[in-house]
């Protein structure tokens, strides 16, 4: 397992994650992993014990895992948040606004590129509610 | 019309830097063509046959006089002179080098104006009725609703890497000028029965090579639940759409293979979840965007009246204005179909003039049109006949809106990587032939729409006559299509039977069209007179 080269939280979880279909069976797994074809929401019943789920992303043409994280962070979930695989600096600051607040690409990135890319928007436009950023709608009316 | 606060331009302006470090890093080498692609397409951005095409986004369809100059001028600087306007409301340039599209991304922001999502897998920019704002039938004016949709569809983090690309379309009259159930999700402005204003949603439309008409999800739902369904909608997508094969990858498959009521069910309980989320802009944003498009000042109590003395000016009169919401006032579509021309071309020079003309003669404002058009909304018809005489003089001034010869085409095998056969040359045909024979303005409303391969990008599917280019073994072939339509009543155009060439097919639809001629009842267009006799006397005259 990777560890993250980017980290927005003390520190990174250490247990070895399992794949979901595992998960079920093993009760004492506190780290899982899903892949973009799974549903993130097969974890609400287990968001208490989970302190890692790392959300993959075999291509970075496939969106899945945006999703994922987002309804994890919308339901409640605490723990970290790590995507994993074919991650780009570009995908950097969308990857921050779903939720995750760990990031391991397969190549590492170039970290000044990475800082800038972070940085990417001034504002957002939407409320995504997971990463505590204000909309622009927010700001304009003084929400 | 809208304009940005420091928030929107502070947006557009990162985007611009964004594109411009990709730019750096791909010309550096230090990022792939596999990955600066979407990057790339997400900007506007196309590899064609001889150059980088890049699309620039029209929001809804409007546009400011300063906008349009903008327009020509990059048309000049960064291009051979020419403009390409789209069935999305949108302009593309052909001839664009990788280098300088940073730079002529910065001369867009300056006029508020971007190519921001114009291609790739993520949210398209939002289309509109061309007679938003000025036309007598509709409810109300449906682009803040767009407007409020483009900034949440703007750099959505999750909806970045879709399946496939994404077309909503938002309009608020019966009278649908926008091929609305042709989109992802359409959308119609409607009132309930309490006299509340709110959306029709249709979900899964669209043309390519499996078309299929957008059926209604959901026949209300309230102006502060808007982005939230809309969210909803896409979030299913997102997750359920497929991904294994791109040519089954639109949403239009989903819901096919889902059935609309599991759809629906998916994208109701999504949306229950998401009510809860507290993701929708209040009302009050609704409002502020709302006062940008409140309606200039028009004179009140002008004549209708109009002297068609001058038979050229009665005729562009009657083909290419319609009624407008304030008397005395008119409603003036440009038409970029001159007699043999390219469908949508517009010279660096005529851009410029159109956008004088608006400031002259229509508060300042012009649309695109689906149909590859320029509309003057607001023009005093006391100034109509003005304006009638700039544009002859322009070669701006051809009389023949949803006329056989106001032709949709894609740019075809001429430009597209894409496509199997010629879509322009077929175009200069057929409006040559049928300007020469004269049977243009008998025809009266025949919308012929031309596509250079099954992606239909040029709308076959939807035209009264379509036409399919196929590669058959070699040689460009054509197939015709008839009875489709992309207005209230639309419907999908059904093959007549083997294609011909390109002479061949111009035969078949004079023979075709003869044959209309011959037949139709009062009043009927040729629609009409396919939809009351069926295909079979159809295929008998091209084939018998």
């Amino acid at each position: 397992m990777a560890d993250p080269q980017f980290l927005f939280r003390d520190e990174a979880a250490s247990a070895p994650a399992v794949a979901l279909s595992a998960f079920g069976e093993d009760t004492n797994a506190t780290a899982v992993r899903i892949e973009p074809g799974e549903d993130a929401r097969a974890l609400l019943p287990h968001l208490d014990r989970l302190s890692l789920v790392e959300v993959t992303f075999p291509a970075f043409t496939d969106g899945r895992g945006f999703s994922s994280a987002r309804i994890l962070r919308e339901a409640g979930y605490t723990g970290e948040l790590r995507a994993t695989g074919d991650i780009g600096v570009d995908m950097l600051s969308h990857l921050r606004r779903v939720g995750f607040d760990a990031i391991a690409p397969a190549t590492p990135l170039d970290p000044a590129e990475a800082e800038t890319a972070f940085n990417t928007w001034p504002e957002v436009y939407q409320a995504t509610v997971v990463d505590g950023r204000k909309p622009i709608w927010a700001l304009r009316h003084g929400l | 019309m809208y304009s940005y606060d420091h928030y929107d331009q502070a947006m557009v302006d990162a985007r611009v830097a964004e594109f411009r470090d990709q730019t750096r890093r791909r010309i550096e080498g230090t990022l792939s063509e596999e990955k600066f692609r979407p990057l790339r397409l997400q900007n506007g951005l196309y590899l064609q046959l001889h150059a980088y095409m890049l699309r620039v986004a029209v929001p809804y369809g409007t546009l400011s006089s300063a906008q349009m100059k903008v327009l020509g001028d990059i048309a000049d600087k960064y291009d051979r002179g020419y403009g390409h306007f789209t069935t999305r409301q949108n302009i593309q340039y052909n001839w664009i080098k990788l280098e300088d599209t940073p730079d002529i991304l910065a001369d867009l922001a300056k006029v508020e104006m971007h190519a921001i999502q114009t291609s790739g897998n993520c949210i398209r920019n939002i289309s509109s009725d061309q007679y938003a704002g000025a036309t007598p039938d509709e409810i109300i004016d449906p682009r803040p609703y767009a407007e409020l949709l483009r900034q949440w569809s703007s750099f959505h983090p999750e909806f970045l890497a879709l399946p496939r690309k994404f077309k909503i379309c938002v309009i608020a009259s019966d009278t649908d000028r926008a091929a609305m159930k042709l989109h992802d999700i359409g959308i119609q402005m409607v009132k309930n029965d309490a006299g509340e204003v709110g959306c029709a949603f249709y979900v899964g439309g669209g043309m390519g090579r499996t078309p299929f008409i957008a059926p209604q999800i959901k026949a209300f739902v309230p102006l502060d639940q808007l982005i939230t369904y809309a969210e909803a909608c896409l979030r299913v997508y997102n997750r359920y759409g497929r991904r294994d094969n791109k040519y089954k990858a639109r949403i239009k498959i989903l819901v096919h293979e889902l059935g609309l009521d599991e759809y629906s069910r998916q994208v109701e309980e999504e949306f229950a979840h998401l009510l809860n989320q507290d993701i929708e802009p209040p009302l009050a944003e609704l409002e502020r965007i709302k006062a940008h498009f409140a309606d200039p000042a028009f004179e009140q109590g002008l004549s209708d009246d109009l002297d068609l003395s001058n038979p050229k000016f009665a005729r562009w009169v009657k083909a290419n204005t319609a009624p407008h919401k304030v008397p005395g006032y008119t409603i003036a579509t440009i038409s970029l179909k001159p007699v043999g021309g390219i469908p949508g071309d517009a010279s660096a020079d005529q851009i410029r003039l159109m956008a004088d003309l608006a400031k002259d003669y229509s508060f300042d404002e012009l649309r695109v049109t689906h149909a590859q058009n320029i509309v003057l909304p607001h023009v005093k018809k006391a100034d109509l006949f003005v304006l009638w005489e700039k544009l002859v003089a322009a070669d701006l001034a051809t009389a023949n809106l949803n006329a056989i010869t106001d032709i949709i085409a894609c740019p075809g095998l001429d430009y597209c990587s894409l496509a199997n056969a010629r879509s322009i040359p077929v175009a200069q045909k057929i409006s040559q032939r049928f300007t020469d024979n004269g049977k243009e303005e008998t025809l009266g409303e025949l919308k012929l729409k031309i596509s250079g391969c099954i992606n239909a990008c040029g709308h076959h599917h939807a035209g009264h006559i379509g036409i399919l280019g196929v590669d058959r073994k070699g040689t460009e072939n054509y197939q015709l299509l008839l009875g489709g339509s992309e207005g209230a009543d639309t419907s999908l155009g059904q093959i007549t039977g083997p294609g011909f060439n390109e002479d061949g097919i111009v035969d078949a639809i004079d023979k075709v069209t003869d044959f209309y001629l011959a037949e139709r009842q009062e009043g009927e267009r040729f629609l009409d007179t396919y939809r009351r006799l069926g295909m079979a006397p159809f295929k008998e005259v091209i084939y018998g």
